[in-house]
């Protein structure tokens, strides 16, 4: 189920506000009066400090939390009103960690992804209800992870950034519009860093995906969005093009701090880094 | 039994059209599909069948064991009679034919049937617990559904199980409570940590096997010591009415669990990202909740607290058929029906004529399986 993007507009958050129900009321939001667009087809980047409502937000835009005010809108619907199976559909989340207890392959962990696509019938009780479709889909996905390799594996077994990978290829088997990402980098080795920085532009590229990238790492915002959006308490600081929001009076004003920001050599793009 | 839809066994799929290049040969792009990585119809039929075959042969040859021995001869002649083909009254094949269809037949199965139900309340609460240690014994689920039961004995209620199941639904109650209680305890976050989680089980066990230990004191010697051998967790020969009632109970909630089969796997993912799936969690946990501890309740009124059945069995059977709770949890059932019906035919002819607590048995055989996947297997566990 693609949701037409005719407007350029993947989704639209019009002044969504959220805390969480055990907080007291005096207590502030954690998300506060947001209003912005998600761009069909682009990479943005969600950055600021820990506490700012980043991994919040991007919960909001999964539907996994409801905005105590405001709206968000897939095309014309607001999420809220979309079937969970059907969002399912659309918008593809990958958490942070992943830790599985039970001994399932990497191909059985992929196949999950299928399962809002599922046409069980009572009687089959769900075996064999993967048809060749999904089948396909799956291997698709792993193809484009690059985790073919590793199908008969445990994901238990696996490193975190191979564990990183089948888990966004689980959510690339659900043939999402929006892919959702909350710090997709947080544990991982610099080379795996490289590795999941290049399939996110790759999936942009090929699959023309949208994708939302919660990080708390400037310099893979920086380099791998095309817009980035500066969160701080609960409030947008900033979007635009890195350019525009990673600037030294900026970072300031987020962060509290001085920080060195220079162009990468290659790439142009703003650079952070420690002064001195 | 469901229908294989050729398209799905794997060997007769069309070839998988790449779209990024040719990556490796013809034959290694489907070479996922065949190695067992995933569930296939096929590997489901071939499974199951074997275990089918193996649960009716260990059911029969099971038969054969007792105080009274009985060789497969004599079986088989009232095997025949059974089915009404007749044969030889022989000297002996009377009495045989007593002891099989009244005395050990019922109990072998009601064996099967409890240990199944076993197995599969446990894969269940590991799946929803997210924790291969969750077993309704060692989380005090039994305990509870026990003293409920033992809440109605106590009371004098208990007598008329069959036609209105009061035991059974004293035990519900009580598993139920247990349960709910546990969750609440043991849960910090929005996770249910390996560890708070055992340890809230061990002190609610302890809570509740006090106030076991009350009832009994309480009640009149011979009817407590009665109370003190169902509990050890024992089977007895029942009246084929109140198997039927137990079947009923094992049939229903099996059937409903397994329609749910398919979510328990995406459940292992995590609660969030199983929601962001399209799953409703809460209400798949609150209905499985329920279901677990309803036939926790029916099968510890009837046999007691039989220990490990629902840990041992569906580690063991994961092991070799995978994770996949569409084949694990029918796996599990048959196994765990397979384990409690040798376990009982070892507690009834070690000491023979005497017989020992098949709890006791079970409690043997898995308290050191359990020790051993707590020292040595951590990083599987947490």
């Amino acid at each position: 189920m693609a949701v037409a993007c005719s407007s350029g507009t993947a989704m639209q958050v019009d002044r969504v506000s959220f805390r969480y129900r055990t907080d007291q009321p005096g207590r502030p939001w954690t998300v506060e009066d947001l209003s912005f667009d998600v761009r069909a087809g682009e990479v943005l980047g969600v950055v600021g400090p820990n506490g700012s409502g980043k991994s919040s937000l991007l919960k909001l835009l999964a539907g996994l939390l409801r905005p105590s005010s405001g709206q968000i809108r897939l095309g014309s619907q607001s999420i809220g009103h979309i079937d969970s199976h059907l969002l399912a559909r659309s918008i593809a989340v990958v958490p942070q960690e992943y830790v599985q207890v039970f001994p399932f392959t990497v191909a059985e962990t992929v196949l999950m992804g299928r399962f809002p696509h599922r046409r069980g019938s009572w009687w089959g009780m769900g075996i064999g209800d993967e048809s060749e479709h999904d089948l396909r889909q799956a291997h698709q996905a792993m193809v484009e992870t690059d985790v073919v390799a590793l199908a008969g594996r445990l994901v238990s077994d696996l490193s975190g950034g191979e564990r990183q990978r089948v888990m966004i290829a689980r959510a690339l088997a659900q043939e999402p519009v929006i892919l959702l990402l909350d710090e997709p980098m947080a544990f991982l080795d610099i080379n795996h860093q490289i590795e999941i920085c290049a399939l996110i532009s790759r999936l942009q590229r090929e699959r023309q995906l949208t994708v939302v990238l919660v990080s708390h790492d400037l310099n893979v915002a920086s380099q791998s969005c095309d817009r980035v959006m500066m969160l701080k308490n609960g409030r947008i600081v900033q979007i635009g093009s890195p350019m525009e929001t990673i600037t030294p009076e900026s970072l300031r004003a987020v962060y509290g701090c001085d920080v060195v920001v220079d162009a990468h050599p290659y790439s142009g793009r703003p650079r952070v880094t420690m002064p001195a | 039994m469901t229908p294989v839809s050729p398209q799905l066994l794997t060997s007769e799929s069309p070839p998988l059209a790449s779209n990024r290049g040719e990556e490796g040969t013809a034959g290694s792009r489907d070479d996922w599909r065949r190695t067992g990585t995933i569930l296939t119809h096929r590997r489901w039929l071939g499974i199951m069948g074997v275990l089918v075959a193996a649960s009716v042969a260990t059911c029969i040859l099971c038969l054969r064991f007792g105080a009274t021995p009985v060789d497969l001869a004599t079986l088989l002649v009232v095997a025949k009679q059974w089915v009404g083909l007749g044969g030889a009254e022989g000297d002996g094949v009377g009495t045989a034919a007593t002891i099989m269809m009244h005395i050990r037949l019922p109990r072998v199965l009601m064996g099967f049937v409890i240990g199944g139900s076993l197995a599969a309340v446990g894969v269940t609460l590991q799946a929803l617990l997210r924790n291969p240690l969750a077993d309704p014994y060692v989380l005090g689920v039994s305990s509870g559904a026990a003293l409920g039961a033992a809440l109605a004995m106590l009371l004098g209620i208990g007598a008329s199980m069959i036609l209105l199941p009061v035991l059974p639904l004293c035990g519900f109650a009580g598993g139920l409570l247990a349960l709910l209680l546990i969750y609440r305890l043991a849960q910090s976050q929005g996770r249910l940590p390996v560890h708070s989680l055992l340890l809230a089980g061990v002190i609610l066990n302890a809570i509740l096997t006090a106030l076991i230990m009350f009832i009994t004191s309480i009640m009149e010697p011979n009817r407590s010591a009665g109370l003190m051998a169902w509990l050890m967790g024992s089977l007895t020969a029942p009246g084929y009415p109140a198997l039927g009632v137990l079947v009923g109970y094992a049939v229903l909630v099996l059937a409903i669990v397994m329609h749910k089969a398919h979510a328990l796997n995406v459940l292992t993912l995590g609660e969030e990202t199983a929601r962001s799936l399209g799953i409703e969690t809460e209400r798949i946990k609150k209905q499985l909740f329920v279901l677990t501890a309803l036939l926790t309740g029916a099968v510890v009124s009837v046999s007691g607290m039989i220990g490990f059945v629902g840990m041992v069995v569906p580690h063991a059977v994961r092991l070799v058929v995978g994770s996949d709770h569409r084949l694990l949890l029918p796996a599990s059932a048959l196994v765990g029906g397979m384990f409690l019906v040798i376990s009982d035919t070892i507690a009834r002819t070690l000491l023979a004529p005497a017989e020992i607590p098949v709890g006791i048995v079970t409690a043997l055989a898995g308290g050191p399986f359990f020790l051993y996947l707590l020292l040595w297997r951590k990083d599987r566990m947490l």
